[in-house]
């Protein structure tokens, strides 16, 4: 498929992605941080309402919040901020406060940066960061919250963490905490896996970080790893000008032993190069006890999957980002031997990354064309998938929105991307071996609960 | 007294119309009479995230059964609307839609060049490509803060698509920022609704009741049947054709008043349907006087006592008994204000005592201007006095400071996000989302039911207690629970409430 046609900023049905001030999920990610929103009333529940059960610790009902009201919007709300702020110390107990601006402030021209400095005067853990909806995405956002937390707090504590002090140690950039509904699982994983292999591993957000002392080391780490296929880049290249730290990019998800053992093998290569001095005889064998681990559970699937008679899906469509789409149609058609036909991206992926990531998806098989469209607007992908038709049982899997569609089509469904009402995860995981096997057990799973 | 204006685009918000106020300390009895002599309305120096009228307007327009909607503005303006699409479809059985359409929820995704150029001419294209991909019956605009702030003329776009496009495009003015009182969202739909889509009335009905509702179960069909009557839900389920004879019906009841309020009075003053001002039936004097006024607007008087009598013959002993079994409880309730007061007129049915309420806004009078809406007047009669009344836009720090404070055996809640501290501090705690649950004589039993039930199997907030997060700091919970809202009296005649 083509994209021509496409326009990015068009109107949209279903978004699967919120506006720039969603990224006050990753302060939520963050233990023991607050995000504080100086923003219309409603923002915080919008954005709570799009992921649902993302309150963490101080998000949800608990942030603080200037609420603009039409004076703040003729008068300015510097004044309403400050006074919020001021009180925010008061009334929650919190290592780092994130001020993130709505569209409101945006429009009318708060000199929030200025402000946050005031406070940064007084010796308060505070950043500010421009996130007014109609800047960017959730997705581009996240980049702007993180380096904006490096650039304003990480900064001020440099001398007691030299750049790159530490051989062993690298800053993960993967899941966007919330926009991805596995973020806290996968983080577990990659940094099982990676100090299965050696490393000492900051992920940052989720319980597995340390909170902002281990913000306050990320100049110590040697290297960078960046899942993704765009998203989180504007990062790893600050971090790289900042602090000297090279980086390196796997470029989707690794789901099941392929794409796994693949990414462990890339950043062993690549910390030897950076002088990591890893052992690679403990981390080779790490891997192979990893993967024998995984195949003595496909060998007992196996039979199943040959066998099954009454009926299991063979093909599959996809609405989700790109670190997925792709990363499911390499796990599906070659470790579970379920065919993606159609595939449909609806991150709102900038144009200069989509023709790498066409051409990753493509390196999947050279004998199957897997057609690809890049589509945010979902409602859009739906009509091209209902125009579709496949010999077969279908798999989609999406958001809770494409559960209807699946019906429409008579499709399994697995739901494994936001916003959706109709699934609850809570610490799975879907990158590594483990996480292979447990996309394994969700889409049967649903198979099989459909007999009766 | 009327405020009511279908000629001007927006409604008047609701401080404004009605003089509704976000911030209160006192008791309800206070309250109450502060109300007659004018609410002056206090700011908090702390406050935490809020509801706005965008969603609120939305959840009236996305349930509509054959309309397509567009949010006007950034995508984050709309990202909750999923949560409506669930509903409508788990709902649905409720209402008898045997297939839920998928709900067709577009946003116009302004950009940063938009709020420098406008985004008229995207939203004029986008209202066309809505409508080549939906065919809807009719097309709904949200505004939001951005679009209001850029001050893009939704009017007159919309005006020029329903002219190009041949049915109803409705715009809905619910930017954020204009009002404190989320609930202006509703009014702010309703207002587009009647403007756009009600018709005079061609004739009028005697066998069918208007119910301005959210999208609870069904109990008005039995409940109007003695009366040779049947409801007209407005207007999640409706469809465009049923809102725009919603005319014609014999009468319009409310099931909240904070809800119906402004389509309530619309219905009446500019189509001629009688509303019914007695409250809501919560509590069975409530359910006595509403059942009563029913009976009368629609001429069936002999039809209404003996429905009363039948209903009271079968459920009073069973709430005597439960009575028996709560008396000596005591609660605190949160909520929206009027199903806040209907919540508080359950628990005096059951002799639980309510230690407090944390409500979201007050209305000193709703658009009907009648005191006989005021059910928290009523109440205060029927069932005496409510201390630590506070009036709070769901500022999470003040009700976990007071919960902390006043440790009830029990919490109930009506809106999500506030069971959660309840819980944590080991009180059990009850969000019921159906309104329709607990109202009526049957309704007493079912909540009673489930008070009983949820206080019994208190296991889980026990060991919830053990182990709760709390970012609350030690200081703000040694304050008083309205150390950041502003001082002085609460009226604008001096009245009192305030320490």
């Amino acid at each position: 498929m083509s994209n021509a046609g496409i326009r990015n900023a068009g109107i949209i049905e279903q978004e699967r992605y919120t506006c720039a001030i969603g990224a006050l999920q990753s302060v939520v990610a963050i233990p023991r941080a607050v995000p504080i929103l100086h923003s219309g009333p409603g923002c915080g529940t919008m954005i709570q309402g799009f992921f649902e059960r993302s309150t963490g610790y101080a998000g949800g009902s608990t942030s603080p919040c200037t609420n603009f009201s039409e004076q703040e919007v003729v008068f300015g709300g510097i004044d309403r901020l400050r006074e919020i702020i001021t009180n925010t110390y008061k009334v929650l107990d919190t290592d780092l406060q994130v001020v993130l601006t709505g569209c409101t402030s945006g429009i009318v021209g708060d000199d929030v940066d200025a402000l946050a400095e005031e406070f940064r005067g007084q010796g308060k853990p505070i950043v500010s960061v421009e996130t007014a909806g109609f800047k960017c995405s959730n997705l581009v956002a996240h980049s702007l919250v993180v380096n904006a937390i490096v650039d304003q707090y990480v900064s001020l504590f440099e001398e007691d963490n030299p750049s790159r002090s530490e051989k062993r140690t690298v800053n993960l950039f993967s899941s966007i905490p919330y926009q991805d509904p596995f973020w806290k699982g996968n983080l577990r994983e990659y940094k099982r896996l990676l100090e299965g292999i050696g490393l000492k591993v900051h992920v940052l957000f989720s319980p597995e970080s340390r909170g902002v002392a281990e913000w306050r080391q990320i100049p110590r780490a040697s290297f960078n790893i960046l899942v993704s296929p765009w998203y989180g880049k504007p990062i790893a290249e600050h971090l790289e000008e900042r602090y000297d730290q090279p980086y390196l990019q796997f470029p989707h998800v690794p789901i099941g032993a392929n794409e796994t053992e693949r990414f462990l093998r890339q950043v062993l290569a690549f910390a030897g190069e950076q002088d990591a001095a890893l052992d690679e005889i403990a981390a080779g064998e790490f891997i192979r006890r990893e993967r024998e681990a995984y195949y003595g559970e496909i060998d007992n699937l196996a039979t199943f999957l040959l066998e099954f008679r009454y009926g299991l899906p063979n093909h599959v469509h996809i609405l989700h980002d790109a670190g997925y789409v792709v990363g499911l149609s390499k796990f599906l058609l070659h470790e579970v031997g379920i065919v993606p036909k159609e595939q449909f991206i609806v991150d709102n992926t900038p144009e200069e990354f989509r023709a790498q990531i066409e051409a990753d998806l493509k390196s999947t098989s050279d004998r199957k064309t897997i057609p690809l469209c890049f589509e945010p607007d979902a409602g859009k992908a739906q009509d091209v998938i209902r125009s579709l038709r496949h010999k077969g049982r279908g798999l989609i899997i999406g958001s809770g929105w494409d559960k209807e569609l699946a019906r429409e089509k008579d499709y399994d469904f697995l739901s494994a991307a936001v916003p959706t009402p109709y699934r609850m995860v809570l610490t799975t995981n879907y990158v590594g071996f483990s996480g292979g096997l447990r996309v394994i057990e969700d889409i049967y799973d649903r198979v099989l609960a459909t007999y009766r | 007294m009327s405020q009511i204006d279908l000629q001007i685009p927006e409604v008047s918000i609701r401080e404004i119309r009605l003089g509704s106020i976000t911030g209160f300390q006192g008791s309800a009895k206070e309250l109450v009479k502060c109300s007659r002599c004018g609410l002056r309305d206090k700011t908090r120096s702390f406050s935490q995230c809020l509801g706005c009228s965008t969603s609120h307007a939305a959840c009236m327009v996305i349930l509509i059964q054959d309309a397509a909607v567009i949010s006007h503005g950034p995508v984050g303006c709309s990202s909750c609307y999923h949560e409506f699409a669930f509903t409508y479809r788990v709902n649905s059985p409720l209402r008898g839609v045997e297939h839920p359409g998928q709900r067709r929820i577009f946003s116009t995704n302004l950009q940063e060049t938009d709020t420098v150029y406008g985004g008229e001419a995207k939203l004029a294209s986008g209202i066309r490509e809505v409508y080549e991909r939906t065919h809807p019956h009719a097309i709904f605009v949200l505004t939001t803060c951005a679009s209001g702030i850029i001050g893009d003329d939704v009017e007159s776009v919309c005006d020029s698509a329903e002219e190009e496009l041949g049915v109803p495009v409705v715009a809905i003015f619910c930017e954020g920022f204009r009002s404190r009182v989320w609930t202006t969202g509703f009014d702010a739909g309703y207002h587009g609704i009647a403007r756009k889509l009600i018709k005079p009335a061609r004739k009028r009905r005697t066998d069918v009741i208007n119910v301005i509702n959210f999208w609870g179960s069904d109990i008005f069909s039995d409940w109007f049947a003695p009366f040779g009557a049947k409801p007209n839900f407005i207007t999640p389920y409706s469809t465009v054709e049923c809102l725009e004879h919603s005319s014609e019906s014999a009468a319009t009841v409310q099931v909240c008043s904070t809800l119906g309020s402004y389509l309530g009075a619309v219905l009446e003053q500019d189509f001629g349907v009688p509303e019914i001002k007695t409250a809501p039936p919560y509590g069975v004097a409530q359910t006595d006087r509403w059942f009563r006024e029913l009976g009368k607007a629609l001429h069936k008087e002999k039809e209404a006592e003996e429905l009363i009598v039948a209903k009271k013959a079968e459920y009073l002993p069973k709430i005597a008994a439960l009575r028996r079994e709560l008396e000596g409880k005591t609660a605190y309730v949160t909520a929206g204000a009027a199903h806040g007061h209907a919540l508080l007129n359950v628990l005096g049915e059951l002799g639980i005592r309510a230690e407090g309420a944390a409500l979201f806004h007050h209305n000193p009078l709703y658009d009907n201007g009648s005191e006989k809406s005021d059910l928290l007047a009523q109440g205060v009669k029927d069932y005496g006095d409510v201390p630590n009344f506070n009036i709070c836009n769901k500022q999470e720090f003040e009700l976990v400071n007071t919960l902390n404070r006043l440790r009830p055996d029990l919490l109930l809640a009506r809106h999500g996000g506030m069971t959660l501290w309840g819980a944590k501090l080991g009180i059990p705690s009850l969000l019921i989302g159906d309104e329709h649950f607990s109202m009526g004589y049957e309704g007493i039993l079912r909540y009673g039911e489930r008070i009983l039930e949820v206080l019994e199997n208190d296991e889980f907030v026990k060991n919830l207690e053990k182990h709760a997060v709390n970012p609350y700091t030690k200081w703000w919970l040694s304050q008083d629970p309205y150390r950041f809202l502003e001082k002085g009296a609460a009226s604008a005649g001096g009245g009192g409430g305030s320490k």
